[in-house]
């Protein structure tokens, strides 16, 4: 699971609990809101997140995983590659592999 | 009630129920303290903000705790009669019903604060606040209960615990309302004047 | 585009391909227009819309046109520019989910930027084919409403055509009008949903997204008015008469706003890719000599005039300068006016609409903008700071809005880059300005 910490800049108030509470991620600007590191979150940190999204007075903060989705795709790709499965719109699998992009994809 | 009499049987009982009741409104007064101090956001110098939050949580916990004991022990008491109902309805104890009574709602409401607190991330942040807000009614209820339920105001470190419980949260509620006086209404959620530039 | 999408032979689509209009313009009335187009005219120009059939033909009908907008290469018209047909599909799919609510089209008529005025035109001059591409992409989803929301000046023209349509119970969508918020931020796609839903026209939190459900709970599709004019022509006359005007890339037509120092400030409709220069030469010339051109919007980008008069109006075209057609301004700034403060005066504006939901936006902007005004008017700012906080505010809304507003000032600060020494020193270049900072005044 590839998890990214995230914060919702409407619920967040700049209360800045969290920011004491994983300061290798979270950072403050100069209003004193929270900046949070690109990328994902280290595995050593994990349980440190969780507890600093527990700890949010607002709930602004979230551990989105977008990992898995192209996990998924991966796994349909090679699905494909059996025989049986045929080629062409219908075909289960790449109707999945589709609903699947459409979520990956931005609007 | 000499204390020297005691330990054993239904004075036992009858003790731990009213030492626990004491702990108990300690406890809750002190969750409401710093449920506000945590709301106000304050900051003390040595003292990250996150303990503030914490604590309150972890208080909380211990109150639940200290209710229970209150509680079975006061039930169980073949001294007075409560059924185990009256624990949480209202208004259905033969002992000192309407003193018991508050004590059942503070009870309920400060239930109901625990459980919507414990399912926070699922009801969502706006279901969880509204509810949040019946601790407002649930210390009063508790005190109220406090100083009706039982006889003990008479001694005189009783007495003392009871009116700086009150005081503490009184104060903490004069700060609250305050602060929501004090709150310039065009911005929903971020006073500016709480901010000022690095 | 996945391949499963392009499975069907393309087909001629629609009863009314013989009427395609062979130039421009297409959304726009050609000549004159006397006000507002009536449906009778409407139709005697363009032929009757694509209708379905109940059932499992009607289903691969809608698909079909689906996959012919795809085919089409439409992007969104509102400035995002995201591919059209995937909209639709998701908001299809999303809707046809067991247990779903029926999806919900908002046509985006807002038009908050106020420098722009495309959209009221086509709104005021081709209400009915806004209508039919409101519906069209309804019946395309299976929306069951379409719902209108447009700017206050033209509220009574849309209210007028839609209720011709009727009269003549021309539709099976029901449509609804409704006045959109006078303000910056209501014109953003969560924004129009959150104003018609709450009376509030402020973004809200993006998961989940509009696509899977928005107004009500529903999955909602909300398309800039343009957009939807191009779709009702597209599935009339498909997707090779769309790409016969723009390039390969970016096909199509697209309407701009030409502003500022021109001689004929107008709204046109243009082929996308044709020079910047030629633009303006449509819109009467420029007025006197040039120092920069505002290309896209207030959240677009500052490009000197020399660079970009010879450029073609499309993403391709302008990529090098860091800009893009946006939401199709184009608004020039004559020699004699001072770009910084221009830029301080939207931005200060830009500043004020915040809807004042996100720390970093409300707060960042306002010192941005504080410190533009200081630079404009020659006194002494700090740019050190002021390109602190353009980083630490860009990319922390939950909307474009500071990002937009970053953007802008990054461009300012590089295309007036000579003017900075100049106003450090007290002097300024400009006495006139060219950008409205109230909605609804085109100089």
């Amino acid at each position: 699971m590839i998890a990214r910490l995230r914060v919702d800049p409407i619920a967040c108030e700049g209360r800045a609990v969290c920011t004491e509470m994983l300061p290798e991620l979270i950072t403050l600007d100069d209003w004193g809101f929270p900046i949070i590191g690109d990328g994902p979150v280290p595995r050593r940190l994990l349980g440190d997140v969780r507890v600093t999204v527990r700890a949010c007075p607002k709930l602004a903060l979230r551990i989105s995983d977008e990992g898995s989705a192209h996990i998924v795709r991966r796994v349909m790709i090679r699905g494909a590659q059996l025989p049986g499965t045929g080629s062409g719109r219908g075909n289960p699998r790449e109707q999945i592999l589709e609903e699947v992009l459409g979520d990956v994809i931005q609007d | 009630m000499s204390t020297a009499a005691a330990v054993s049987g239904s004075q036992g009982l009858w003790f731990v129920s009213r030492g626990s009741g004491l702990a108990l409104l300690a406890a809750f007064s002190a969750v409401q303290v710093l449920g506000v101090a945590a709301r106000l956001g304050s900051a003390p110098r040595r003292w990250p903000r996150f303990v503030t939050g914490e604590l309150h949580r972890a208080l909380a916990l211990f109150s639940v705790a200290f209710l229970c004991l209150h509680v079975v022990t006061a039930i169980a008491d073949p001294y007075v009669t409560i059924g185990w109902a009256a624990a949480v309805l209202p208004l259905t104890s033969a002992y000192r019903t309407a003193a018991i009574g508050l004590g059942a709602l503070a009870a309920d409401l400060g239930g109901a604060v625990l459980i919507t607190s414990l399912f926070r991330r699922h009801l969502g942040y706006r279901t969880w606040r509204a509810v949040h807000w019946l601790a407002l009614v649930a210390w009063p209820a508790a005190f109220a209960h406090s100083l009706t339920a039982g006889n003990d105001l008479r001694i005189w470190w009783v007495a003392l615990i009871e009116w700086a419980c009150a005081a503490a949260v009184a104060t903490a509620a004069l700060a609250r309302l305050l602060h929501i006086v004090g709150k310039p209404p065009e911005h929903a959620g971020i006073p500016p004047r709480e901010r000022t530039p690095a | 585009m996945h391949g499963a999408m392009t499975q069907h032979p393309p087909q001629p689509v629609g009863p009314a391909s013989g009427r395609a209009p062979d130039q421009l313009p297409r959304l726009l009335p050609a000549g004159l227009a006397a006000g507002p187009v009536s449906l009778a005219a409407h139709l005697a120009r363009y032929g009757p819309p694509p209708s379905f059939g109940p059932g499992q033909s009607g289903q691969r009908a809608r698909q079909a046109l689906i996959a012919e907008v795809g085919r089409a290469g439409l992007t969104g018209r509102g400035g995002a520019g995201f591919p059209t047909a995937r909209k639709l599909a998701a908001v299809a799919r999303q809707g046809a989910l067991p247990g779903a609510r029926a999806p919900v089209v908002i046509a985006n008529g807002t038009e908050g930027e106020p420098a722009s005025a495309k959209d009221k035109v086509l709104m005021a001059t081709s209400p009915q084919l806004v209508l039919d591409g409101a519906v069209l992409a309804a019946e395309l989803t299976g929306a069951s409403e379409a719902i209108i929301v447009v700017h206050r000046a033209v509220r009574e023209i849309i209210d007028d055509a839609a209720a011709e349509r009727r009269r003549a119970r021309f539709d099976r969508v029901r449509i609804r009008v409704r006045t959109a918020a006078d303000r910056f931020t209501g014109g953003e796609a969560s924004a129009v949903a959150h104003w018609i839903e709450r009376g509030i026209a402020t973004p809200t939190a993006t998961p989940p997204r509009l696509a899977e459900r928005g107004l009500a709970g529903a999955p909602t599709l909300v398309q800039n008015v343009e957009t939807l004019a191009h779709i009702a022509l597209i599935t009339r006359y498909g997707a090779a008469w769309f790409r016969s005007a723009g390039t390969s890339a970016e096909p199509g037509s697209m309407l701009v706003t030409v502003m500022g120092a021109v001689c004929e400030p107008c709204v046109l409709e243009i082929g996308i890719g044709v020079p910047v220069g030629y633009v303006l030469q449509l819109a009467g010339g420029a007025a006197t000599a040039l120092r920069a051109v505002l290309l896209g919007g207030y959240f677009g980008v500052w490009a000197d005039a020399g660079e970009a008069l010879t450029r073609p109006f499309s993403a391709e075209g302008l990529a090098d300068l860091g800009a893009g057609p946006g939401a199709g301004l184009i608004a020039a700034l004559p020699a004699d006016a001072c770009g910084l403060w221009e830029t301080a005066q939207v931005v200060r504006y830009l500043a004020t609409e915040s809807a004042g939901q996100c720390g970093p936006c409300l707060f960042g902007l306002d010192a941005i903008a504080g410190e533009l005004e200081r630079l404009a008017g020659g006194r002494s700012a700090d740019l050190g700071m002021l390109r602190r906080w353009l980083g630490q505010v860009d990319g922390r809304g939950a909307c474009a809005h500071p990002s937009g507003t970053v953007r802008l000032v990054r461009s300012a600060l590089q295309v007036f880059a000579d003017e900075l020494e100049q106003h450090a020193a007290g002097w300024c270049c400009g006495i006139n300005s060219i950008l409205p900072v109230r909605s609804g005044r085109l100089r």
